[in-house]
């Protein structure tokens, strides 16, 4: 298969960027996006040019490094992270636009690596339970239901890759939050910081520049671990009722 | 290859005319504590020194690496009261690879009442590491593995549950007891969560200060101490000097030495090659582990593997058809007409006999012409019995998220077919030489997780890396750190010492030197070059012929490395190149230093499969007269063949027994 890339190209986080056109010859259809990459970086390198560069790691879908929005797409056509899409997802010839998450929170580095410390700088401002080292008492001490455990599974599978953020019109984190805040506001183990974590994690939110949410469902449709967006309903009831508890 | 002090010279040895130590009198200390086996954590802390609370926050540690040993250690060291640094080459320290960790994490809680105990799981580890692990250290693990999965709870840590509300347990290989626990097919996520949180924690509260995209060059060894490290901004490209009173690396695995394995991209051995370049030992570095169940190799383009993890062997038959060259649809091959090879060869541990058995097994299975799938070198995993006896449902609630995976990628449905695995690089048991305190030989240089070699022996099995790490990590180093900063009275150094400058025009140099190569290979491929000759000569099979090609092979690609790489761009800014260039570099050296090993393990143990010495039935063959040590190889320079120091491997608790799970 063959491919026209249409990608963004950027020196640093201080130089203007552009689309720049760049043929992938010879790909198979069972090379990942990224293995494609690759092989378009090797000839690129052949010739002394610099590589494209993109975030990644484990390329099994769980890290959360690549973000590459394909076709306008945040991990391109099929559920999954960037690492998981396959070239037989697309057709021969065809033109590829390849560009990086666009927010303002997630400044772009270079190429197609954005800084996305935003994220972290969330979870610092209360996305834990608060206990030390040592002393826990037996894992069986507090039985937990088997629903709630699964339900905060499913929220705390969230690989933190900031797809939500680059699909959402507002640039919003609030699918990010709302899957931390769930997670341990629904275990016993969280409860007792359940409101201010909410009100800390949404206000660094707000100072780091995400937008707010405007129920657009674009964050879940894009969402590599699909976690609902009903969860946003969960964050917003938890965030009322900690900003209006006395003592907030 | 020489010894390093031996008492008696071994002579030559008849087949690899490699001497290899006496096993006894290295000079290496492993400090065990006296006492009985199960007294002798509890007696080091007794005895341990303390540092008082408002002394801690004098101390300054560094923290490279934030996977599940690094992460925890730095939020542990943080919580006490240390100034801690914490790096990581991610742009998160939540996206360590320990993330990808699928299966679960053992403990010798004995919820299940099935005879579990702290004992056991000592004994099984011990076993399952073919005898070639230190005692001591294998049963701390076990006492403290209780305590981490309290802990891992108290942080929310999301675990399975019975509709009771009790912890949940799955079996793993090598073990007849259940002590697995686990969140679905993500446990090493959920726990590596829990302590990036730890770890947020203490960022949020000042006592951390993080350092994300930014890689370890050099450590600086100051009066014959660890007291610093020179790091590079992925951003900026700056090298960046850290001064302080304890460096701890717990910097992972170098499974990508193989070029395909199933670690990140990123993993790497330069942190511990480093290091080793510095002094450090590193300890038996041809300890690397097959996993048995990952998804087949597809062509040429790949670049990485993909595990299916162990758990599926629970419920998942492994089989290839009975007949050579069978071509048939596996649905169309009748039952006796199916071989069942792990059940057939062990019948009481069957398919979840441990995983280097497992992996050799299907090895022999292919190179007997009966593999499956386009290239033959594959077997079915398959879950039609399963998916029978327990329905679809069931089965999808215990591997959903793994059937979607392999079905994502490969395009098949696994409910309908079965799976086709093959055995990958997956986990290196070997690492830095550390003692009972997880020190390495230079003091103040301590090494956690898989960075160190201490506690899996020849093999791991399944479940126990999340439990190492995490007990290394949270439970081990805050002890023995603060032992170490009590009993030493440390000078300040500051950062314009003479060693920090040494160490920083080295690490310059080596960027440089990469940079003015302007060849015409990428990184990328040097290092499939590399890890082809790995794997074919010092993967699940090794010989002394085909070692001895890999140590002749590998100098010479190091050669046209050094005069043909390409790695355009700066040093000064944003480079993948240079920094992919980097890692391979450290793996050229680093893959001789593993062929040496191998070469002079002239026995087959665990992982190590020496085809030279096996039994009839092919099982591994060790030779515990001569080689019951631990390898250290101390370095010599670039091109020299290292140098051995044997720590002998004193068993005075269990009785060294052919491992057999049949």
């Amino acid at each position: 298969m063959n491919f026209t890339l249409h990608v963004w190209r950027q020196k640093d986080r201080n130089s203007p960027g552009k689309m720049e056109a760049i043929p992938a010859k010879n790909i198979l259809p069972d090379m990942s996006f990224l293995e494609m990459l690759d092989i378009v970086n090797d000839d690129l390198m052949a010739q002394g040019k610099a590589p494209i560069s993109f975030d990644h790691d484990c390329r099994e879908g769980i890290c959360g490094s690549c973000s590459l929005v394909i076709n306008g797409r945040p991990h391109g056509p099929t559920r999954g992270t960037t690492c998981q899409t396959y070239m037989r997802h697309f057709k021969d010839g065809e033109a590829i636009y390849i560009e990086p998450w666009r927010a303002k929170a997630f400044p772009v580095i270079c190429d197609l690596v954005t800084d996305r410390s935003a994220f972290d700088r969330i979870i610092q401002s209360g996305g834990y339970v608060s206990v030390n080292t040592g002393g826990a008492v037996d894992g069986n001490t507090l039985p937990i239901g088997k629903d709630t455990a699964e339900l905060a599974m499913d929220t705390s599978a969230c690989i933190g890759c900031g797809a939500c953020v680059a699909a959402c019109k507002n640039a919003s984190a609030m699918l990010f939050v709302a899957a931390k805040v769930s997670h341990l506001g629904l275990l016993p183990q969280g409860q007792p910081e359940r409101s201010s974590r909410a009100l800390a994690m949404v206000n660094t939110m707000d100072k780091e520049g995400f937008g707010n949410c405007t129920n657009q469902y674009e964050c879940e449709a894009v969402c590599p671990k699909e976690i609902s967006a009903d969860w946003i309903s969960r964050l917003n009831r938890d965030y009322i009722a900690a900003a209006g508890s006395p003592g907030e | 290859m020489t010894v390093e002090t031996p008492a008696k010279p071994a002579g030559t040895h008849p087949t690899n005319g490699a001497t290899h130590g006496a096993p006894h009198k290295s000079g290496l200390d492993a400090r065990i504590p006296a006492g009985p086996l199960a007294e002798k954590w509890t007696r080091f802390k007794a005895d341990m020194k303390l540092v008082n609370p408002t002394n801690k926050r004098k101390f300054r540690i560094l923290v490279v690496g934030t996977g599940l040993a690094g992460g925890s250690a730095a939020a542990s060291l943080a919580e006490l009261g240390y100034e801690v640094d914490s790096f990581c080459y991610q742009d998160s320290a939540r996206r360590a690879h320990s993330i990808a960790a699928q299966g679960g994490i053992n403990a010798a809680k004995n919820y299940q009442n099935d005879g579990d105990s702290v004992w056991r799981l000592f004994y099984d580890t011990i076993k399952g590491g073919d005898f070639r692990a230190r005692e001591a250290n294998v049963y701390r693990l076990a006492e403290v593995s209780r305590n981490i999965i309290d802990q891992c709870v108290a942080q929310g840590v999301p675990f399975a549950r019975e509709y009771g509300g009790q912890l949940d347990n799955r079996s793993f290989g090598g073990a007849q007891v259940s002590r697995t626990f686990y969140c679905r097919g993500q446990t090493g996520q959920q726990l590596t969560l829990g302590a990036y949180q730890a770890l947020s924690r203490q960022v949020n509260a000042g006592r951390v200060r993080m350092h994300s995209r930014c890689v370890f060059q050099d450590l600086v060894v100051i009066d014959g101490k660890a007291r610093g490290i020179i790091t590079r901004d992925l951003v900026t490209g700056k090298l960046e000097r850290h001064a302080a009173d304890v460096v701890v690396l717990a910097t992972g695995g170098y499974g990508p030495v193989f070029y395909l394995s199933t670690n990140a991209m990123g993993c790497n051995v330069s942190a511990t090659f480093r290091a080793h370049r510095r002094g450090a030992l590193f300890a038996n570095p041809c300890f690397t582990q097959i996993h048995p169940t990952c998804i087949p190799v597809s062509g040429d383009h790949q670049s990485k593997l993909t595990l299916m993890s162990e758990s599926l062997r629970n419920d998942g038959r492994i089989w290839v058809p009975l007949k050579k060259g069978d071509h048939r649809r596996p649905e169309e091959i009748p039952d006796n007409e199916r071989d069942y090879f792990l059940e057939r060869k062990y019948p009481s541990f069957g398919n979840l006999a441990p995983r280097d058995i497992s992996s050799r097994a299907a090895k022999e299975a292919c190179d007997d012409g009966r593999g499956v799938g386009e290239s033959g070198l594959a077997v079915y995993l398959d879950f039609r019995d399963a998916i029978n006896r327990l329905g679809r449902d069931t089965i999808a609630k215990r591997y959903g998220n793994l059937f979607d995976m392999y079905a994502h990628i490969t395009a098949e449905d696994p409910y309908r077919s079965p799976m086709r695995i093959y055995p990958a690089v997956h986990y290196c048991m070997g690492g830095l030489w550390v003692d009972y305190h997880l020190m390495t030989n230079i003091p103040g240089l301590f090494a956690l997780g898989e960075a160190n070699f201490s506690d899996h022996g020849a093999n791991r099995l399944g479940a126990s890396a999340l439990m190492q790490g995490l007990a290394d990590g949270y439970f081990v180093a805050p002890y023995t750190i603060t032992n170490y900063l009590a009993s030493n009275k440390l000078q300040p150094v500051k950062t314009d010492h003479d060693a920090f400058k040494e160490a920083e025009a080295n690490s310059r140099e080596r960027i440089d030197r990469l940079l003015r190569v302007r060849g015409r290979k990428s990184p990328n491929q040097f290092h499939r070059e590399l890890g082809k000759i790995i794997w074919d000569k010092c993967g699940m099979a090794r010989s002394r012929q085909g070692l001895e090609e890999a140590l002749r092979r590998l100098p010479e690609l190091r050669q046209e490395f050094w005069e043909n790489v390409s790695v355009p761009g700066s040093g000064e800014s944003f480079n993948m190149a240079l920094d992919h260039a980097t890692r391979v570099a450290d793996f050229l050296e680093f893959g001789e230093l593993m062929c040496h090993d191998a070469l002079q393990r002239d026995e087959s143990c665990g992982a190590h499969f020496r085809v030279e010495h096996q039994y009839e039935d092919g099982e591994a063959k060790r030779n515990d007269d001569q080689y019951a040590y631990v390898s250290a190889w101390g370095y010599q320079g670039e091109g020299k063949a290292p140098t051995l120091n044997a720590e002998p491997l004193v068993y005075e608790n269990v009785h060294l027994a052919v491992r057999s799970y049949k």
